[in-house]
Order: structure tokens, then sequence, then C-alpha cells
């Protein structure tokens, strides 16, 4: 096991090198002259000037290279053009805000997709099995800048239950901006649960367990629920890392001050080094997320092979 | 089992069926969008700013007193562009390396393999919005930006079914009588990869008109005046409450067409490949 994770610690160096290369190489696609576009047409010589000296554009493409990777290693991401501050400081403030929104989204997916996936499965066919996969259609087709604003006019606007934008409000606050990141999340994983355990309940070990005098809900919930879980945990954790880029999105609908509202507003101030350290820790925890997924995975199905 | 008749495919298959007459229903709509539109999209009437429906204006004026049923008219053929677009440049460009990849393995293979590897740890649409935030924000920039992710996805199906296909007699017939890597690729290997091809790219359609309506929202899509739907939620949402109009309308168009693609791309999967379903 321990080798496993080592393993697949050793298999990301290459992938995290090829990002980090990529993200380094996007501010060198910028076309023309980066110090000119990132002055702006109209600077002054001397700005330019000062603009490729910060940037580092002035030295050779390799050594740019070398210091940037030189700088990450230390965890200088660069300072910012519109604070003049350490790039990673306003990361770090923002980053708790966008973990609690995916957490958040995470809660709201779970709490949906568990009971109308089981009862799906469990009444398959029937009336509760169309509602359950009517909603899971609905879910993966709308999209979260429309069902966000829906949800703002309905209960924050209308009924006036929780506030438009912002994360002044603690959970209250948290309540919509969670509910939007969580419904393609809950429509998703209702679908696989219901997949999943309904094969489960035609295995041979299910009748099994019910002839061997087994009630039928331990049956279902502690025998056949475990199996059912490893394809579930597996697509909750892929969709976890998809969550944070909804955030950018969702961020965005509510105003919410977390890294992809940081990653927006860097882009229209054209503030390419927030940009760039703003991308670059979004992948990372991607990436990371996806591994421990790949492991946990290992952890809860004693069936596969480390080898 | 008895060959179905094209008739009875459709029948039996409620996704295809809703899925093609959304879809054909949206194409037909954005190329009569000059002919339907009520008003043109981009006259303002200040005056009526962000009044609701009317008879005149059915879905209502925008913030700047634009019809909105005639932007969102308008707005489907941006979508449609970038949609097509997409699909088209990501496809040749996966079909052939994937190909490449799968046809001739070896170093080839390895390098096209880890490229795509790095594309898909990262999360796609924050590379889209990093390609955009970099090149400017723009229709064709988006266009590229959508089209450099998007070619993963059929590289890695058409290299894993030409593997697969490789290895059949009939290639290696092709190969005996002196047929060029060339020629088996294009007439003996590609033929048979390509029912799984045409139902990824019925999905990634609707991946694509998705992702340039979430660009748009994020104000790095298309630039205003052109009409295009993430845009026009985008300024609907600085106006709940005041004008919901802006925003429920182009989301209602956004889902039907994704809905309408999806659904294609579902009934397609049972259409050209039951044994697909069968091994989800």
């Amino acid at each position: 096991m321990t080798q496993y994770i080592i393993r697949r610690l050793l298999q990301m160096i290459p992938i995290t090198f090829g990002i980090v290369t990529l993200i380094f190489a996007l501010i060198h696609l910028i076309p023309g002259d980066p110090a000119i576009q990132i002055a702006g047409e109209n600077a002054r010589p001397e700005d330019v000037a000062q603009v490729r000296q910060q940037l580092g554009l002035d030295k050779p493409l390799w050594e740019q290279y070398v210091s940037y990777l030189g700088g990450l290693a230390r965890g200088d991401l660069g300072t910012s053009f519109r604070t003049r501050e350490a790039v990673s400081k306003e990361i770090w403030l923002r980053y708790p805000a966008t973990i609690q929104l995916a957490f958040g989204g995470m809660v709201v997916a779970l709490l949906v997709a568990f009971p109308l996936g089981i009862l799906s499965a469990i009444y398959r066919s029937t009336w509760i099995d169309n509602v359950a996969r009517f909603f899971a259609l609905i879910g993966v087709s709308m999209p979260s800048f429309w069902f966000g604003p829906l949800l703002i006019i309905a209960f924050a606007i209308h009924f006036q239950w929780f506030p438009v934008s912002g994360r002044e409000e603690g959970l209250r606050s948290l309540v919509l901006p969670s509910l939007t990141m969580g419904l393609a999340l809950a429509a998703i994983l209702t679908r696989m649960i219901r997949v999943s355990l309904a094969e489960e309940l035609n295995q041979l070990y299910f009748t099994t367990a019910l002839a061997k005098g087994v009630s039928r809900g331990r049956a279902i919930f502690v025998h056949a629920m475990k199996n059912a879980m490893i394809p579930v945990v597996t697509i909750l954790g892929l969709q976890f890392g998809s969550l944070l880029t909804g955030a950018i999105i969702t961020e965005q609908i509510f105003s919410w001050p977390g890294l992809g509202r940081l990653l927006i507003q860097s882009i229209s101030t054209r503030d390419y080094p927030q940009v760039q350290g703003s991308i670059l820790v979004i992948a990372l925890t991607y990436i990371m997320i996806n591994l421990l997924t790949d492991i946990l995975y290992g952890v809860i199905d004693p069936r596969i092979k480390y080898d | 089992m008895a060959k179905r008749t094209l008739k009875q495919t459709f029948l039996s298959n409620f996704a295809l069926s809703a899925g093609l007459a959304l879809t054909v229903l949206m194409v037909l709509l954005a190329l009569a969008a000059p002919l339907l539109a009520p008003h043109d999209p981009s006259v303002q009437k200040t005056a009526m700013r962000l009044s609701g429906p009317t008879a005149d204006h059915p879905l209502g004026l925008d913030d700047l007193g634009r019809d909105v049923l005639s932007r969102i008219l308008y707005g489907a053929r941006v979508s449609l562009r970038v949609g097509f677009s997409v699909v088209l440049i990501a496809s040749t460009i996966g079909i052939t390396l994937g190909a490449l990849a799968g046809y001739f393995g070896g170093k080839i293979d390895t390098i096209i393999m880890r490229l795509s590897d790095i594309l898909l740890a990262f999360p796609g649409i924050l590379l889209a919005i990093a390609f955009v935030a970099v090149l400017g924000p723009s229709l064709n920039n988006v266009i590229i930006a959508l089209s450099v992710i998007g070619w993963v996805g059929y590289a890695r199906l058409v290299r894993g079914q030409v593997l697969k296909v490789r290895e059949i007699e009939f290639v290696t017939a092709a190969r005996a009588l002196g047929a060029t890597s060339g020629r088996v690729i294009l007439l003996h290997v590609l033929p048979n990869v390509i029912n799984p091809v045409i139902v990824m790219a019925t999905l990634g359609l609707a991946g694509a008109i998705l992702a340039e309506a979430s660009l748009s929202f994020l104000g790095l899509g298309v630039q205003p005046p052109t009409p295009s739907w993430g845009a026009m939620l985008s300024t609907g949402r600085q106006y709940l409450g005041l004008a919901n109009h802006m925003a429920v309308f182009p989301g209602i168009a956004i889902m039907l067409a994704v809905m309408g693609l999806n659904f294609l791309g579902d009934g397609l999967i049972d259409a050209l490949d039951p044994k697909y379903r069968k091994e989800q």
C-alpha cells in the first residue's frame, strides 16, 4: 500500500511539471510584446521597461523559466501588479472561501443524491424512480449560471430568506451558492448510486443474505451499499475537483470572495502574476484531490491490487 | 437480431427522437434568425429599457432597450458557430493524432499520450479561461481555446479503437496486399472507429456550447454588442428583481440546446452501438 502511494506520488511529478511549464508558457503566448500588452498600448516607454524588468522578460527564456521554478520551490508566486504584494498572500486569503463553497456544494449533493439514488434503486421503474431520473436529467442540463440566478430570484429577492450575494452572513450566505454548486453533482451522483446499487441488489450474495434471514434494510444498507459505494466514491472524488472549477462561475454569480473571483478580477485588471498564481493553485489542488481519490479508492476496495 | 429499420429505431428510442427534434429546431431557428427575429437585435429603444414581455416584444427588452427574443435567436448562431467550429477542429486534430499514436505506437504514441495526460490533469474550463485571459476575449479565441483542450478526448478514443482494429485480420490482409500506412488508416481503420466518434462529437457540441456560454458569462467570451446567451445571462444577473426576464429566457435557451444535444448523443449511443450501453 505504501509502495502504491509512493508510486502514485512519483507519477505526479512529470504531470505537475508539465502543468507548471504550461502555465509558465502562457504569459509568453501573449501576442506581440507582453510588456506593452500588460502596461497598456499608450504606456510610457519607461513604464513598459519597468514591467519588462519586473516580469524578467528582458532575460533569456531559459533563465526566466529557471527563476520561475526556483520561485515556486520557495513558495514565491511573484508580486501582484495591482496590490504590489505577494501573489500568494491574496490567494491564501481567498482560498478558504473557495474550499468552504466546494464543501457546501458537496454536502448539498450528498444530502440530495443519497436518499434519491437509494430510493430510485430500491423502487426501480416506479414513479419514485421516474422522478429521480427526471431530476438527474434536469440537473445535468441546467447550467449553474442559470440555476444560481433562479435561486436568487426565488429565495433572495421574492422570499428574502437568504442574501443576494456576499459572504458576510455566515451560513445563510452559504446556502444559495452551495445549492447552485451542488445541483449538477447531485444529479450525477443520484444516477451513479441508482445504477450501482441496483446492480448489487441483483447479485447472488444479496439474495443469499435475505435467504439467511437478514432483514431487507440490513441487506441493503450493510451488505449491498458497501459494494455499491466503490464507484460512487471515485465519482465523488473526481467531481470534487470539478467543484473547484465550478466555483469560478458560482463565485461570480454570488460575488463570493474566493479564488475564482480573484482569478476573473485579475484577468480584467491584467494582473498576470496573480492570474498565473491563481490558476496554478487551483490546478494543483485539483490534481491533489484526484490523487487522494485514487488512494482512497484503493483503501475501500480491497480487490484492487497495488502492483 | 433482425436489423431494425430507421423508423423502428426512432420510434423505440425516445432520446434519439426528442434530441434530434430539439437540435434540428435549434439549427433551423439559428439559420432563419434574420427572417424570424421580430426586431433588429442591436436596435435600442432606450425609453423602453428593461420592460417585460409585451405583444410586440414577447420576451421583453434588455438594459439597453433591445429585443430579447431577437437577441436569443441571433445568439443561437453564435452558440452553433462556436459549437461546430470547436467540434470540427478538435475532432480533426484528435482523430489524426489518435490514429497516428495507435497505428504507429512507439515514440509518437508516447509523446501524444503524455501531452494528453497533462491536458487531462488540468481542469478543462480553467485551461480555456487561461488561454482566453492571455489571448484576449473574442469569439475566435474562445474557439481556439476550446479546440486546444477538446482534441484530447477524440485522440484517446481513436487511439484505443485503432489499437483494437489494427489486430483484426482484414487490416493485416490489406497490409499484405501492399497498402500504404496512410491508405490502411484512412480506408480500413478509421471507418471502423467512426461510430463512437460521432457520439463523442454530438456530446462535444453540447459541451462546447455550454463552455462558450460559461466563458461569455465570465466576460471572457464573445464581446458586446454581438448577442451571446452567456453574456445575456451575465447582464441579466445585474438586473435580477428588476427585469428577471433578461436572465430567465437566455437560460432556457441554453438549457434546451444542451439538453437536446445530450439526448441526441445518448440516443445515438443506443442506435449506433448497443454494446456500448451494456458495457457502461
